[in-house]
């Protein structure tokens, strides 16, 4: 220490040297194309970005702040059949609900089911019934969306109605229960439990990944102590995947923001705000879009564009929230 | 003396060694051994898949002594303590053959309960393995949780199994750190303490100090010294003067390529001055290995 301050004093510190490595050429074209791939994505997002934000920005200006607050989704044509820009309301406050309430509602069921059977997966399911099962639900992660829509509509739906019925029933009580008039096909319930079903097999796939990552030591460590399966899970497994599921749980919200076929198929869009999830009137941006798009007029398109600006930075707004999660759950466990 | 110049030996290393065993050994209570109350192993085969690593292991651990196994990788001694606590069938394609008994009774029997017999027979492993997500004293008392047992004062076992793991001095004002804020030797200590909380009648040691500086492996030494007492204790060394420090009895083993066989069995003294087994000798005097 007193060395280090003398030296300091009579000025003999040497400057820090710069190190610098010349690559290869070989080098060089390895790394720009490996820059090109990855900048590649990161352009195209930048292009949707800036298509949306410039195809919907007129909408925007006008509407302002009531596009996301109200509901209202009218265009007004005069006489000559010219778009009246006065009368003309374009407001995503239902949808944007709709949107919420689904996602929300398929995350509350699937994350807990997907940890269960990544769990099964990993630590219970024989071999060869985990081979077939990891086989299949990764099979399941990249089914198209219309199936599960079809799926939901024609065979979950009645199932649902009756559940729905149950937990009305039961817990009317509860605001977000209530049901009135009684319609219970079409609702952002059912349209929940579809989402579930569709993001079930990426939130098991991340958490398996996860758990199976578990440090071997500790595993061992927890066994050697006397632990039952049940309790080296709980104590080791679990808080080691914490930050894992979530990222998963993330990834299946993503997903279950931005489904727009299955949602469309089993959802009644009503533009009205809708907290009751049990009642078949709900909204979801996506779905909106799809339904609009065929026989919307070149203002209404814009209006769309701008609603699809708005998922967007929803999503990122979710994945950004979710990497902070993630980050600060991180490293407890680990 | 004269064994030694009878076996063509100078004295070099291995004398020493046999007298720091022999001196430990006789200022030891070796005399408070119980013969059939213990740990014993008979003809224990081991198998992964079809290969046998291990074959007809039989030896008796009585309690109050500690027990060194010495040998060079490769030639089962990780695999027979990982017998002896139910810790080998884990490993996917293991199979044994033979009982292993403790105070009498076979763990292997069917009906056992295995947690039981992990709660009985404790296991310190190669590199310290605290979980991270737990505080010091959670991780003491680890075993508790993991097991349902129940505790009237928590408090206490915490501070007697950090003394006795000799590690109380130094954690006492920060036990709700995370355990992974400790150094390697520490952890190491941590990890004996947690096995001690459970009340083990056999602490079987994996390498304890392999991972580890020297002062560390001296406090672990030490350590076990302790337990010692009140305990049966296996360790895996690859450490000959670790075996002549702290153990009574040391087996060797030994494998050519097939299956690892216990070459020879005795009271760490003799093992270390007057091997009866030329290939004992040349390990424990380093001509390979």
């Amino acid at each position: 220490m007193s060395q280090a301050l003398l030296s300091a004093a009579e000025g003999a510190v040497p400057a820090k040297r710069e190190i610098t490595t010349k690559p290869r050429f070989s080098d060089r074209v390895f790394r720009a194309v490996v820059s090109g791939g990855a900048l590649s994505s990161l352009i195209i997002l930048g292009l949707i970005f800036f298509f949306l934000a410039f195809q919907g920005y007129s909408v925007l200006r006008s509407q302002g702040i009531h596009f996301i607050t109200s509901s209202n989704w009218q265009v007004v044509q005069d006489t000559a059949g010219n778009v009246d820009p006065k009368h003309t309301q374009f407001g995503i406050a239902a949808m944007l609900i709709g949107t919420f309430l689904c996602s929300l509602i398929a995350i509350i069921v699937a994350v807990p089911v997907s940890v269960l059977a990544a769990l099964f997966l990993n630590f219970y399911a024989p071999p060869v019934l985990k081979k077939i099962m990891v086989a299949v639900v990764d099979l399941m992660a990249a089914f198209p969306s219309i199936l599960f829509g079809l799926w939901g509509f024609f065979v979950l739906m009645p199932s649902a109605e009756y559940w729905a019925k149950l937990l009305h029933h039961f817990l009317g009580f509860i605001p977000i229960f209530k049901v009135d008039p009684p319609i219970f096909t079409r609702s952002p319930f059912v349209a929940g439990l579809v989402l579930a079903v569709m993001i079930i097999p990426i939130i098991t796939s991340v958490s398996r990944e996860v758990f199976s990552q578990t440090p071997l030591d500790r595993i061992q460590a927890a066994y050697a102590l006397g632990a039952t399966r049940w309790s080296m899970i709980r104590a080791v497994v679990l808080p080691y995947g914490r930050s894992g599921v979530v990222g998963g749980a993330m990834l299946g919200l993503g997903r279950a923001l931005g489904e727009t076929v299955a949602v469309y198929t089993v959802l009644n869009i009503v533009y009205q705000v809708n907290w009751h999830v049990l009642l078949g009137a709900g909204g979801n941006v996506a779905s909106m879009i799809l339904l609009k798009f065929g026989e919307a007029g070149p203002q209404e398109i814009k209006a769309l564009m701008a609603a699809g600006l708005v998922l967007f930075l929803l999503t990122l707004l979710v994945n950004l929230g979710a990497d902070l999660v993630v980050r600060r759950s991180g490293g407890k466990g680990r | 003396m004269s064994d030694e110049m009878t076996t063509g030996r100078g004295p070099g290393l291995v004398s020493s060694l046999g007298d720091v065993a022999r001196r430990r050994f006789e200022s030891k209570r070796v005399t408070t051994a119980v013969q059939g109350v213990g740990l014993e192993a008979r003809g224990i085969h081991a198998w992964f898949g079809d290969r046998m690593v291990l074959e007809d292991m039989s030896l008796d651990f009585w309690s109050g002594t500690v027990t060194a196994l010495i040998g060079p990788s490769g030639c089962g001694k990780s695999t027979f303590i990982r017998t002896l606590n139910r810790m080998h069938e884990f490993i996917p394609g293991a199979a044994m053959a033979g009982q292993v008994l403790l105070n009498g009774e076979d763990i292997y029997s069917s009906g056992t309960d295995v947690t039981k017999i992990r709660l009985k027979i404790g296991m310190v492993f190669q590199k310290p393995n605290p979980f991270p997500s737990m505080t010091i004293s959670e991780n003491v008392l680890a075993g508790l949780k993991l097991a349902q047992l129940k505790v009237d004062n928590k408090d206490d076992l915490l501070e007697e199994c950090l003394e006795r793991a000799g590690l109380w001095n130094e954690v006492k004002d920060r036990l709700s750190s995370y355990g992974g804020s400790l150094s390697g030797g520490q952890q190491q200590r941590l990890c004996i303490a947690r096995s001690l909380a459970v009340r083990p009648e056999v602490l079987l040691m994996d390498e304890p100090c392999s991972a580890l500086d020297p002062g560390s492996t001296l406090r672990i030494e030490e350590t076990i010294s302790h337990l010692a007492a009140s305990m049966t204790i296996i360790i895996v060394t690859h450490n000959m003067q670790q075996a002549a420090r702290v153990s009574d009895y040391t087996a060797f083993l030994l494998s050519d390529g097939g299956p690892g066989k216990m070459v020879e069995f005795g009271p760490t003294g003799e093992i270390f001055s007057r091997p009866k087994d030329i290939r004992t000798e040349n390990y424990v005097t380093g001509r390979f290995g």
